[in-house]
């Protein structure tokens, strides 16, 4: 890719390809768009009419889009420290030799093959059921009360749910980064008289910056838009406690049939995300520069 | 400071007996080199030395005081690594540092440790990059900077140059020796190019297969190897074995001949013909099918008109024929 010929090769290859994504993309934006300047609603069909901007005022004023807009904050950065954390401590205890150690791992890796709404589901009715779940049984038999998690910490229950779906990504990514290490530095530190702590902050977490970039990157694209997992346990209740936004969006345009309001959350949506993405290429991603 | 004496160390990795038992004298200030083939045990015994590997058997002392069990960074050894081991992530600055931060010490001190180390390795342009930024010279020269800061007891290496190109590889000896003189700490060599050991060593020890075949100065080994296969590797191009009658004529199961020991000419007690000569300016090295002798290697000095086909008389040089029993032992 040095020479001027061969770029010019490399944009005129990739050129189909991007195109093909722009439509991809451009259409159903444009359409979200369009709708957000209508007023559509589900039930009075045939009659949009052209309202301006008054979907984006109606639904920035709503008192759900200041909480949904915080939840989603705190449901993308609480999966975000319990699944780079936890990826890290795990990656750590499964890179070391230990018997069994190929089965552990295809175990650690199976959470990421469940489909969202099963594991909620899974969690909602055999884990966090105050009657019948695991949880409830484990309080039971240490003679403490039942607790009810989805109805009294219904977000803290949600990230939970989503961390523990996105562990095993974050794990498998800091695991292969970690065996990429090189053994060599590792000893040469030893002998500088590095114990195993200051090893792993002064070589492990540097080697790690870029793995644990990618995962945040990657996580927080899928973060944001966290919906199955809310749908099957809370529906966003009690009151808006667990409405995200993408959430708040479904149950605009489907709840109550307006479409109108509805897409111009999507827009919303959209343009939060990239803000985003910009204040997180902005801050850790000349991590990924070589 | 920096005598290692080893007795008896052995090192297995599971059923492998790698070093069957070595004992080995290291003396203060000494440069010693580890030399043999492949496999042989070299870099295990080297790590063995450094800490970095459990002995099997055996005690490694260090200035008088069993070091055997002692974790590596209290054995006051610094070592240099064949693919540098620098921190990637850290300036040429830090990475020389990174000891004396491991130990605590102040800043300043610090500050002025790595000057002088980098005044001594000529690195004070380079502080300030980050290793990737540098050539495989330089990377060199930083690793060996943070091996010195730590003012060390011993300084091991294992194959440093052999990752550099031939002509910064001679240039990195003259330094790594110049380096010994200025500093006279103990160091420890290792590499598999007999070239270095003859060219650096004050003492050089020859493994093969985990065993010392021979511990001595380089013109030592030169000229009265042990065994035939100190006679075999050490010196270049190799010497000629020879077998068969002719051996017998001495009273010995093989002779030994080195390539720069034989004249060329006359009417030398030896006959052959010349298959390929090598010309390269300072000598010519010729080799020669000598019938019932093999094919012998015999180095001529200067420019020397003798071509492939060509019939050449030799005589070995008097008092420079070695012999060897069958056990392989040279005879006296
Ligand atoms: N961790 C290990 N487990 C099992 N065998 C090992 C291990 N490390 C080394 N060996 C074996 O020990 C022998 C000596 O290895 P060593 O690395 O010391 O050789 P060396 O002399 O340094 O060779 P080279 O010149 O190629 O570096 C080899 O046969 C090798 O296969
Ligand atoms: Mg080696």
């Amino acid at each position: 890719m040095a020479t001027a010929h061969s770029r010019t090769a490399a944009r005129l290859m990739l050129s189909p390809a991007v195109l093909l994504l722009l439509l991809w993309m451009i259409v159903p934006l444009g359409m979200t768009l369009y709708f957000s300047f209508l007023r559509y609603n589900l039930l009075m069909p045939g009659m949009e009419t052209f309202v301006g901007f008054d979907n984006y005022y109606y639904f920035v004023n709503q008192p759900a889009f200041w909480s949904a807009l915080s939840n989603t904050l705190v449901l993308v950065l609480g999966v975000l420290c319990i699944t780079v954390i936890g990826g890290i401590l795990l990656a750590l205890l499964l890179d070391q030799p230990f018997w069994g150690q190929g089965i552990v791992r295809v175990l650690v890796i199976a959470p990421f093959f469940v489909m969202p709404t099963v594991s909620a589901l899974v969690w909602k009715n055999m884990f966090m059921n105050p009657v019948n779940g695991m949880f409830a049984h484990a309080a039971k038999a240490l003679g403490l009360q039942p607790f009810d998690f989805l109805s009294h910490a219904p977000l803290a229950s949600i990230i939970l749910i989503v961390a523990w779906q996105w562990l095993p990504f974050a794990t498998l990514i800091l695991l292969t980064a970690l065996q990429s290490l090189d053994r060599e530095q590792q000893e040469a530190a030893e002998m500088d008289g590095a114990g195993w702590f200051q090893r792993f902050i002064y070589l492990t977490v540097p080697h790690l910056t870029r793995s644990i970039t990618v995962v945040i990157l990657i996580q927080t694209i899928f973060l944001l838009s966290v919906f199955a997992e809310i749908l099957v346990t809370t529906n966003g209740g009690p009151g808006t406690a667990s409405t995200n936004l993408t959430y708040l969006v479904y149950a605009q345009s489907l709840l109550n049939y307006d479409v109108g309001g509805g897409s111009a959350g999507g827009i919303i949506a959209v343009i939060l995300a990239n803000i985003v993405a910009i204040f997180l290429m902005r801050m850790i991603g000349k991590n990924l520069e070589a | 400071m920096g005598k290692i004496t080893l007795t008896q160390v052995r090192k297995s990795f599971g059923e492998v007996d790698v070093i069957p038992g070595i004992d080995l004298t290291i003396d203060e200030g000494e440069f010693v080199v580890f030399v043999g083939p492949s496999g042989c045990g070299k870099s295990t015994l080297l790590r063995l030395i450094a800490g970095l590997e459990d002995t099997s058997g055996g005690v490694i002392s260090i200035d008088g005081m069993d070091a055997t069990d002692l974790p590596p960074a209290k054995r006051r050894l610094a070592m240099v690594f064949q693919s540098y081991a620098l921190y990637p992530h850290m300036s040429v600055r830090k990475n020389i540092a990174f000891p004396l931060k491991m130990a605590g010490m102040d800043a300043a001190e610090q500050e002025k440790r790595v000057n002088h180390a980098a005044r001594i390795l000529n690195l004070g342009n380079y502080l300030d990059r980050r290793p990737g930024q540098l050539s495989g010279g330089q990377r060199q020269r930083v690793a060996i900077g943070r091996a010195i800061v730590r003012e060390p007891a011993a300084f091991l290496f294992d194959e440093p140059l052999s990752n550099l190109d031939a002509a910064l590889r001679v240039s990195m000896r003259q330094e790594i020796s110049e380096l010994h003189q200025t500093l006279k700490t103990t160091m420890i060599y290792v590499t598999h190019d007999q070239v270095e050991a003859m060219t650096m060593a004050d003492k050089i020890v020859v493994l093969n297969a985990g065993r010392i075949e021979q511990v001595g100065s380089p013109m030592e080994l030169y000229r009265n190897p042990a065994n035939l296969f100190v006679a075999g590797f050490i010196g270049s191009p190799k010497m000629n074995l020879i077998e068969g009658p002719e051996a017998a004529r001495h009273n010995a199961t093989t002779i030994g001949i080195r390539p720069e020991h034989i004249d060329i000419g006359g009417d030398g007690p030896w006959q052959g013909v010349v298959g390929l000569s090598e010309h390269l300016g300072s000598d010519t090295f010729l080799k020669v099918n000598a019938g019932p002798l093999g094919t012998l290697t015999v180095r001529a000095s200067g420019e020397v008109d003798i071509h492939h086909g060509d019939s050449i008389r030799m005589t070995p040089q008097v008092g420079k024929l070695l012999r060897f029993g069958a056990d392989g032992k040279a005879l006296k």
